[in-house]
């Protein structure tokens, strides 16, 4: 059983670079709008099947497909906000909530409906390739993932920390009021915010693909893995969510290793009830609850 | 019942007279489609009393649902306890999971979104143990054994079964209508307005929130145990899926939350409308949620208090003493 | 009635209260001043239940009720108020009022009688009826202390009752809290309005950055210029004389 162990916890760290690139995107959001986005699997989803499509229809590479996919649902986003969720909210958290549930549902059951329940999965000639690393052999993809996951998180912080659209996100997340004052447009910013956050699951879902495999309810399944995540690494802490998203892939790898594969994600869920419950400000977050 | 304008009353009358011209429409289809939503009113109704009046709205009552359901199957059919008692015990053990994720919640304070994600996140454990266990029958789900007859609370006959939910949807509002008239009502609007100022006024909020939560999951138990009787088959989607979770809050918002009527409108008129697009567009199964979702966000942006809020605009009847929005 | 005992609060490193201590005995009004951030209502926190003090203990008719649960307290016959009233939307004044009175009465009627009886002798008669949420910020207010009378308790903290209210209505509910006081009540409130204060309280305390520096009648402290000056801000003082001969 223990030689079983390190193979997992690799195996789960690979899993959990990508869960911690989604709940990048979720925590960004929360971060900066105030607000818990709960179509973001959803997108997660139709980000996959963007991805799949570009693979089935025109033979482009998952990885190849990242500089289209990527603008196309930061556009998709930013539209998203401006367009609906801003304005069909009215301000209220509890409104945000139930319009994006309300999202999720339009876009998982019209996934539902055009591309069926179908379980999809993109065909490509390194499909089985595995890279041995400290005695474990681990699927060529999910290193790729891992390394680009891990890469995006830095770029991110760097996009943030030195852009002057990056300082007018933390400006409006730090002070609204005062922000609009200095002349900072706060719809476009929230909307260009909501856009990366979403450009985060499209770039997931191109990481994900070549390994995974899409059907219009992985959304769901993604969602509270990301909500999850966010909420360990503190809601709207960029390195929490990283450090978050590693260590759930790995308490699902373990979890699936002694209780079954079944019961892998209940390792996740106990965690975010036992987290919500004791210790809701997160591993990294300051603000309480 | 006092309603305060002339739109609210004819709701009420248009949603009666409608349940009673199904005797008489004589159709399957129909009857069938009804007893489905009656059911969904019971757990709408659930909900109302925690996100409604409490203002504690729950992303997971599916975790009730399901434990009422789970819990009466399990027992009759791996344990061979009789149906009127494994029915008894599906309320209390929907009862007891609502204290517990109450009593737990909000021991910590959780509220708002924090509230919406924890008990999705329960009822999301649940499910996984439901499909992953021997005793609730895995993946394959529970059956129970089809012997017509009160004795066993099956009833083949459709017109007797509708009876019996009417019965039981008009009970649990004549619950819901002495809550909202008693002190724990009044209590629990209070700590929906405003828990500082409910403290101040002597209010033990911790206790009324889980109080509501108890009652709630009463409430969500009986609607799983009657889908149980109703279908005589479980599993784990079925009844600890997200789709319960959001019918339960769909219908009262649409209806109107924190009302009587408001979940049994809701409720049907969303019904009525997924069945009207399913005739329309008959291959196209999860398109009434699609439908669902759009009413929704049209309702929370232009109806902040549901149908109920709409119809009391319509024809304001002169304040009377002791009015209520019914 | 009341007995605070060096009562002393931080949050993070800053003290918030630090060794406060007053009395409020039975049948009085008392008032409790201090500019802004002087930790007045810090203080109202942890004497209603709503904070846990550091250290230090609260008295109420003999018993020690230090870190009770508020609604406890409030059982035990002391309310507080606060200062932003929020009356509970999508209810009466009348059943606003009846949360209150649910507190010993568990009969909706009962209750619903003593809410209409407490607000017409608050002067709110002809609104029972109306919805709490459209009332005016003095009706607010007024109905703030009706919830609170309701309740039958016997102490009640008020915090700024008289803040955003215009002259003539804080010439009425300075009416409405003496006759109260006539009832049998008494009264602790936290007040900016130094009118208000010098012709309801008997006895003052001020409070400035979390200690008490000055305590006695509202007429000794504002002769003593000197508190006015250091605690009531530059040039009150003299403001305050004037006023005095207008």
């Amino acid at each position: 059983m223990s030689s079983l162990i390190l193979p997992a916890v690799l195996s789960g760290l690979m899993m959990g670079a990508v869960y911690a690139l989604i709940a990048l995107g979720l925590t960004l959001i929360y971060g900066v709008l105030h607000i818990i986005n709960f179509a973001h699997g959803s997108l997660l989803m139709l980000a996959l099947f963007a991805a799949y499509f570009l693979h089935y229809q025109l033979g482009i590479d998952p990885y190849l497909a990242i500089p289209i996919v990527l603008p196309v649902f930061f556009a998709l986003g930013y539209a998203l906000q401006r367009g609906l969720i801003s304005p069909m909210s009215s301000g209220s958290e509890q409104n945000v909530l139930l319009i994006t549930l309300a999202l999720s549902m339009i876009i998982d059951n019209l996934a539902l409906y055009f591309w069926t329940s179908n379980t999809r999965t993109v065909d490509i000639p390194y499909a089985y390739d595995t890279v041995e690393i400290l005695g474990a052999y681990l699927p060529l993809g999910r290193v790729i993932a891992f390394v680009a996951a891990l890469a995006a998180a830095p770029l991110l912080w760097l996009f943030m920390s030195r852009t002057r659209i990056g300082s007018a996100i933390r400006a409006v997340a730090i002070e609204k009021r005062g922000a609009e004052l200095v002349g900072i447009d706060v719809n476009h910013t929230y909307a260009v915010c909501f856009g990366i956050g979403t450009a985060c699951v499209a770039l997931a879902a191109c990481l994900l693909l070549p390994t995974f495999y899409v059907t219009p309810q992985v959304g769901y399944t993604f969602v509270l893995v990301a909500f999850t995540t966010v909420v360990l690494g503190g809601m709207g802490s960029l390195l929490g969510a990283l450090v978050a998203g590693l260590l759930l892939g790995v308490i699902e790898s373990l979890c699936g290793l002694f209780l079954g594969e079944s019961l892998g994600q209940i390792g996740i869920f106990l965690a975010f009830i036992l987290i919500l419950l004791f210790k809701p400000s997160g591993l990294l977050g300051k603000v309480g609850r | 019942m006092k309603f305060n304008s002339v739109g609210q009353i004819a709701l009420v009358v248009a949603v009666c007279a409608y349940l009673l011209s199904v005797y008489f429409m004589a159709s399957p289809v129909w009857m069938g489609f009804t007893i489905n939503a009656l059911i969904v009113a019971v757990i709408a109704q659930s909900w109302n009393i925690t996100g409604g009046f409490g203002g504690m709205s729950s992303f997971g009552h599916a975790a009730l649902y399901g434990t009422g359901a789970y819990a009466s199957a399990i027992l009759q059919v791996q344990y061979g306890v009789n149906p009127w008692l494994a029915f008894a015990i599906g309320i209390v053990a929907g009862a007891a999971m609502g204290g517990f994720i109450g009593a737990l919640a909000f021991r910590y304070g959780l509220k708002g979104s924090y509230f919406a994600l924890v008990t999705l996140a329960f009822a999301e454990v649940l499910r996984i143990c439901a499909s992953s266990f021997d005793i609730t029958g895995g993946g394959s789900g529970l059956q129970l054994k089809l012997e017509p007859g009160i004795a066993n609370l099956q009833f083949p006959d459709r017109t007797v079964v509708y009876t019996l939910l009417l019965v039981v949807v008009a009970l649990v509002m004549l619950v819901t209508y002495m809550i909202k008239k008693s002190r724990f009502g009044a209590y629990l609007v209070a700590v929906r307005e405003n828990e500082d100022a409910a403290r101040a006024l002597g209010i033990d909020t911790y206790k009324i929130k889980v109080q509501a939560m108890v009652i709630s999951g009463a409430f969500g138990g009986l609607a799983g145990a009657l889908y149980l009787q109703l279908w005589l088959f479980i599993d784990s989607t079925v009844v600890y899926g997200s789709a319960v979770s959001i019918e339960a809050l769909i219908g009262p918002i649409i209806g109107g939350a924190g009302t009587v009527w408001g979940p049994l409108i809701g409720t049907l008129g969303l019904h009525l409308l997924g069945e009207g697009a399913k005739h329309l567009l008959p291959n196209a199964p999860g398109l009434n949620f699609v439908l669902y979702a759009i009413v929704l966000i049209c309702a929370v942006r232009f109806l902040p208090r549901g149908l109920m809020g709409l119809a009391a605009l319509i024809g304001t009847l002169k304040t009377r003493k002791d009015e209520d929005h019914a | 009635m009341l007995e605070v005992r060096n009562l002393s609060k931080s949050f993070g490193g800053l003290k918030a209260v630090s060794d406060v201590s007053l009395d409020v005995p039975e049948g009085s009004i008392v008032g409790l001043l201090g500019p802004n951030g002087a930790g007045k209502t810090t203080c109202f926190t942890m004497i209603a239940g709503f904070t846990q003090p550091d250290t230090g203990s609260v008295t109420f008719r003999g018993e020690d009720i230090t870190g009770m649960p508020p609604h406890k307290i409030c059982t035990r016959g002391m309310i507080r108020t606060f200062q932003i009233v929020q009356p509970f939307a999508g209810l009466t004044v009348q059943e606003n009022i009846a949360v209150g009175a649910y507190l010993h009465h568990h009969d909706r009627r009962e209750a619903m009688a003593i809410a209409s009886q407490v607000g017409k002798r608050l002067g709110m008669g002809n609104m029972l009826d109306r919805p709490a949420s459209s009332l005016t910020i003095a009706g607010r207010k007024r109905l703030e202390l009706a919830r609170a009378l309701a309740t039958g308790a016997k102490l009640l903290l008020l915090d700024e009752v008289m803040a955003g209210l215009i002259p003539s209505e804080i010439t009425e509910i300075v009416g409405i809290i003496r006759q109260i006081r006539e009832e049998g009540h008494t009264f602790l409130m936290i007040e900016h309005v130094m009118q208000a204060v010098m012709s309801l309280a008997e006895t003052a305390y001020v409070l400035n950055q979390g200690k008490l520096i000055a305590q006695g009648t509202p007429r000794e402290l504002v002769k003593d210029a000197s508190v006015v000056e250091a605690y009531l801000g530059h040039g009150a003082a003299a403001r305050l004389q004037d006023e005095n001969h207008a």
